[in-house]
């Protein structure tokens, strides 16, 4: 079954196109990659799909439900863990997680997925004084608290360093192997090739290419990335 | 929502310096005038102020809290971050209106108990009519505080909006001046503050509040909230 259908998306934001055309489908169960400089359109993209912006163009489903009609009901099903962290200062990490977990119907338990994200020594830390990688941790236990089906995941490593970075990727395989679904934006071609079973590299609001790692790698993705990417921005 | 509103209020009780000036500020300022002793027209200063006062307090939380709390939770994408899960980004609004009325109400409890306790000042005779005008001053301030947070860019620019309004609001108030002069006071008595002092001190008096200030009061709450509502900008 698919997970995540994109078809002809396009968005604008006055006259810059931002989103020009897109389409692509996520099974279920995978690892699907949005890779891309900046402005090529992930964010706009990811914030289709998670209903945050209405399409100009194009049809969008998630699970089957339309992000914006079905929202309500998207919720439940989708979590996101966004660049920016979101959260107040002061809260302690249980205090969150707990707070978090009383939006879904059905939550994680969240005890054991602080354990999982290595933050049960941090439960009652506040957010300000996580570290980095704390805080990205963190971020991505709100963004699984609803055990959702498909998961969003932005940046996901972005500011860590390269083992915190690894301990990501690890985290990442498990939520996989437990069937989520992830949609994973990211420009680091490493991560892409480790993690992703397909990936889309967007260009300028298009997509210049859609295949495995291996398909597209020659001789490697990051490669393969800056040929298809790398001209001027007209 | 009560999860939601539970965490507004430990927030708050994690801000010193906010409970500070909204709680036990208004009451060390009533405390200044009962001791100055001084009188207007023969009234005791405390009672004079004892209205005033109330409305500080409302002016506090609402026009200067309330901006910069939705101002800031746009700003640190805490409610694009909560418009991805269920909870939706409106209830935290909602929870933190709820808890500055609260807190609100419980500050005017308290400065009625040291006006009362302290100088002597009578609690209000006219007493339902003194809640319906405290509950209508709050939720005015409160619903002026969340239009500025509303299209507040930052919290920045959000608290330096409240400060600037603080001014001319409690300026009809007559925190500065308690005995306006008759133009400022006609002028006054259409302005949200300067009708919620006089609806305060009548029912304080014994009489029900005068319709057109209760009046002055809901409109700018529903007319400030209606807008609010329209132009809020989630992100």
């Amino acid at each position: 079954m698919t997970a995540i259908e994109v078809d002809h998306l396009s968005k604008r934001f006055g006259a810059k196109v931002a989103v020009d055309d897109v389409s692509f489908a996520v099974a279920e169960g995978e690892i699907f990659g949005l890779l891309g400089r900046n402005g090529a359109g992930k964010s706009t993209t990811v914030d289709c799909v998670a209903g945050l912006r209405a399409p100009d163009h194009g049809r969008i489903r998630v699970a089957g439900l339309d992000p914006r009609r079905d929202r309500g009901e998207l919720r439940h099903l989708l979590g996101v863990q966004l660049q920016e962290s979101g959260l107040p200062d002061k809260l302690t990490v249980a205090e969150v997680m707990r707070l978090y977990a009383s939006f879904y119907r059905h939550p994680a338990d969240t005890d054991g997925l602080l354990a999982t994200l290595d933050l049960t020594e941090k439960r009652n830390t506040r957010y300000r004084r996580l570290s980095g990688g704390q805080k990205q941790r963190l971020s991505i236990a709100l963004a699984l608290v609803g055990r959702p089906r498909v998961a969003i995941l932005d940046e996901l490593s972005t500011g860590l360093d390269p083992v915190a970075r690894r301990d990501t990727w690890a985290i990442v395989t498990r939520i996989r192997n437990q069937g989520v679904t992830i949609l994973l934006v990211t420009h680091f071609m490493a991560e892409a090739e480790r993690l992703c079973d397909r990936v889309a590299i967007l260009d300028a609001g298009r997509i210049a290419a859609i295949g495995t790692p291996a398909e597209l790698g020659r001789p490697t993705l990051e490669d393969a990335f800056v040929a298809l990417t790398s001209r001027r921005p007209s | 929502m009560r999860m939601l509103t539970l965490t507004e209020a430990r927030l708050l009780l994690r801000e010193p310096v906010a409970l500070f000036w909204g709680l036990a500020m208004p009451m060390v300022l009533l405390a200044v005038m009962g001791w100055s002793a001084s009188s207007i027209g023969g009234v005791p200063l405390a009672a004079v102020y004892e209205p005033i006062v109330i409305a500080f307090i409302s002016v506090v939380f609402g026009v200067q809290g309330i901006p910069v709390q939705v101002a800031a939770y746009r700003e640190r994408r805490i409610l694009r971050r909560l418009a991805t899960t269920p909870a939706g980004p409106a209830r935290v609004i909602g929870a933190q209106l709820i808890v500055s009325l609260t807190v609100v109400l419980a500050a005017t409890a308290g400065v009625l108990a040291v006006g009362r306790l302290g100088f002597g000042v009578p609690l209000p005779r006219q007493l339902a009519g003194f809640a319906v005008a405290a509950v209508l001053a709050a939720g005015a301030m409160l619903a002026l505080g969340l239009l500025i947070g509303a299209v507040a860019p930052t919290a920045r620019t959000a608290g330096a909006a409240g400060t600037v309004l603080f001014f001319p609001l409690m300026y009809f108030a007559g925190l500065w001046t308690p005995q306006l002069s008759a133009t400022a006071r006609h002028i006054g008595q259409f302005t949200p503050l300067g009708a919620a002092v006089q609806a305060l001190r009548d029912s304080m008096a014994g009489a029900w509040p005068h319709p057109a200030t209760l009046g002055v009061l809901g409109g700018c709450a529903i007319a400030c909230a209606v807008i609010a509502a329209r132009v809020f900008r989630w992100d």
